[in-house]
């Protein structure tokens, strides 16, 4: 990111289209132009050298302004620490509190006079069910996004594009409604079917009942992580440069050829980003896995039986009637939901600027 | 000459009919199809493991496997790859488009049963199980005053900060705040929303309210704008960025101060895309429920004072209702839903169509 070579490097390119388009604010700034310099040279006779230029003041606008900026910025950092310091702050009397292991014990009353919870089967309730959710998503997500970058006639995969991105704008708990009134009871019927033919296999095992189950939840997670997985990983395909495409096509590459040689490698961060983002939304997401998990607290590989249970979603679920060392131990779940996402989250950006520097001298 | 060059063109592979690779012929791959079909419907019902859904799964999968086969004997190995791979990614599509479609599809005709004026005009306060009115206005009410304050709240303070990182940061500090907005766009919006119950709700809120912690349509409004924040610096970032050098050069040649640079040159210009990005991150503000659950606790009478006392909002709403025991809680969810799909969507949409007419682009 070095902003002073890329500044004086694009000096002359951009120049026709700046006395173009910006006429205003050419013009307001000639307006204002006069009054430092002129105020300020200290010789007053001789034009040029370092003479001529302002001398910075203590207490000038510029500074005022920057320090202004320089605040702003420095509030990002003190909001993720103020959450880190009071997420810890309340969480740490409820752990004290807490009567049987946090992280192997599993269940969750905390709310009784002998407070009893763990997170252990929430928190591998929640990476079960993301993981269920990317790998559905992400497969499909990547060939929508190929078909529309790269199969689908130019104007049909701009429209398709664009209902994409606003079906990704759609709220989690409209996904949620749907997968609980509407998905479920097919999501039944499968798992039932599931049971009769593979419950030799213990993802596929139990006796019912079946429908509100890590399935339902996975699925309805992957549908509503799939749009924003497909309009990241549409537009850094769109990005790919035509010349490695059509150099691939030029030396005899089947179109799916190209794809993997040209058109994959490229887009690789993106797609990195794009999954990352994803698991992020899926790891968070509240509303539609309450809305259709069936709520049990035990760590169970079995996919379609009812139950499941994630952290985000126990919060939502046991707010209402959470008394103080209750929302303690919930906001002591909130902090491991955190320091997970903090994980992914650190871990795909470090991939991504490593990787971004890499493919940008590349191309 | 000429007949040579003509009958180049209309065979597309520019070879002598002996060097062409042979391909199957156009009736291959519905012959395939409906070959497969058919052989998956016969083991589906000869074994009787299933019923249509089972026949066309099968029959996909069979479709592939036979596709490859003959694609691999007549075209070679690397031809029945590409054909295969592309019929994969367009089943990907259909795949995708059936549930999304079904989203869709209820959400109109599900949500337009209960889309009357009393809807809009009343809100759930004295509303009981057996009462099929009922209505939403209190949640709009809710949704738009905090969604208004986070704006208030996020807008200047983001702006600010993408200036920060853009103008004047350098070296590891800008680095840094760089990095943690991008981790912070990832913060889960139950978690925003448990930080503002721990900060506001349960140490700050007691001072105003005689040492009793409340709930507040304004603590919503704060736990939104920790999600807006991320956004809106992002989206602002990217646009300075590409605010064209020569500009600020040539308000620095005429002597104009940086700031004023900034506020006068760098800003209008970047404005329209910066526009479009607090709208989308509003648009996404206004769809999360986890946070306004937490801070603003929800309540069913019409509340217009965001800082005091319970306040719902629109996705809390269609929430609290499809976990309401009445049969005339599932309508006015999806009504809800309706009405809160609509809202976004048409943030959105009008945040998509000014950013076409934006001049600055990559």
């Amino acid at each position: 990111m070095g902003e002073t070579p890329h500044r004086s490097a694009d000096a002359g390119t951009g120049g026709t289209r700046v006395t173009q388009s910006h006429e205003r604010p050419a013009g307001a700034s000639a307006r204002v132009a006069e009054a430092p310099v002129s105020t300020r040279s200290p010789g007053g006779t001789e034009l040029g050298g370092g003479g001529a230029l302002p001398r910075s003041r203590k207490f000038g606008a510029e500074r005022a302004f920057r320090g202004l900026t320089l605040a702003a910025g420095t509030a990002v950092l003190v909001i993720i620490a103020a959450i880190a310091i009071f997420l810890v702050a309340k969480a740490v009397p409820a752990l004290r509190a807490n009567t049987e292991d946090f992280w192997s014990y599993e269940g969750w009353s905390p709310n009784e006079t002998q407070p009893k919870f763990g997170i252990g089967a929430l928190a591998f309730g929640t990476v079960l069910s993301s993981a269920l959710a990317l790998l559905i998503a992400v497969p499909v997500a990547l060939g929508i996004a190929l078909y529309l970058s790269h199969y689908a006639p130019r104007r049909l995969g701009t429209a398709l594009g664009f209902l994409v991105d606003l079906l990704a704008a759609v709220p989690s708990v409209v996904f949620g409604l749907w997968g609980r009134d509407v998905f479920s009871s097919p999501v039944a019927d499968f798992s039932v079917w599931l049971n009769q033919h593979f419950g030799w296999i213990p993802l596929f095992g139990g006796d019912g009942p079946f429908g509100a189950s890590v399935m339902l939840g996975g699925l309805v997670l992957a549908i509503m992580v799939l749009p924003i997985i497909t309009s990241l990983s549409r537009e850094v395909f769109l990005q790919t440069p035509t010349a490695n495409e059509e150099a691939a096509l030029a030396l005899g590459a089947t179109r799916w050829e190209m794809l993997r040689t040209a058109v994959l490698p490229y887009g690789r961060p993106g797609i990195i980003a794009a999954m990352m983002l994803g698991l992020g939304r899926a790891l968070g997401e509240t509303i539609a896995l309450a809305l259709t998990l069936g709520i049990t607290f035990n760590i169970s590989f079995n996919l379609i039986q009812n139950g499941g249970n994630t952290i985000a979603a126990n919060i939502a679920n046991a707010f209402g009637e959470a008394n103080e060392t209750g929302r303690g131990a919930l906001i002591a779940s909130g902090l491991v939901l955190f320091a997970i996402t903090l994980i992914v989250n650190i871990t795909a950006r470090a991939i991504i600027y490593r990787r971004r520097e890499f493919t940008e001298s590349a191309a | 000459m000429t007949t040579t060059v003509t009958s180049h063109r209309t065979r597309p592979p520019a070879q002598p009919a002996s060097l062409r690779a042979r391909r199957l012929p156009w009736y291959a791959a519905p012959a395939i199809a409906v070959a497969a079909l058919a052989l998956s419907a016969a083991l589906v019902y000869g074994i009787d493991i299933g019923g249509p859904v089972l026949v066309v799964v099968l029959g996909a999968v069979l479709y592939l496997v036979g596709l490859f086969a003959a694609a691999n004997a007549v075209e070679g190995r690397r031809s029945a790859r590409n054909r295969t791979w592309s019929a994969l990614i367009h089943s990907a599509f259909v795949l995708a488009v059936l549930p999304l479609v079904s989203v869709v599809w209820t959400l109109v005709s599900k949500g337009t049963e209960r889309l009357d004026g009393n809807f809009f005009q009343t809100s759930m306060n004295n509303i009981g199980a057996r009462d099929a009115n009922g209505g939403a206005y209190h949640a709009i009410v809710g949704t738009l005053e905090q969604v208004g304050i986070a704006t208030l709240i996020t807008v200047p303070l983001g702006i600010l900060c993408a200036i920060y990182i853009v103008e004047y940061g350098r070296g590891k500090f800008a680095f840094t705040i760089r990095f943690f907005v991008d981790v912070m766009t990832g913060i889960p919006s139950i978690v925003s929303g448990l930080f503002v119950l721990a900060f506001w709700v349960l140490v700050v809120s007691p001072w105003f309210n005689d040492g009793r912690p409340s709930f507040s349509g304004f603590a919503a409004a704060l736990a939104l704008s920790v999600l807006m924040l991320p956004t809106i610096v992002r989206s602002t970032e990217e646009m300075l960025r590409l605010v064209p050098p020569p500009l600020r050069e040539g308000a620095y040649a005429l002597g104009v101060p940086k700031w004023k640079t900034i506020l006068r040159v760098v800003l209008p210009t970047a404005l329209p895309g910066i526009v479009t990005g607090v709208m989308l991150a509003i648009a996404r503000a206004a769809g999360e429920t986890a946070p306004v659950l937490l801070v603003a606790g929800g309540g069913a009478a019409i509340n217009t004072n965001p800082f005091e006392n319970n306040q719902s909002s629109l996705s809390l709403f269609v929430y609290q209702q499809a976990g309401d025991a009445s049969k005339y809680a599932p309508a006015r969810a999806w009504t809800a839903a309706l009405t809160l799909v609509a809202l976004v969507l048409i943030l959105t949409i009008a945040a998509k169509l000014l950013a076409r007419r934006n001049r600055l682009s990559r």
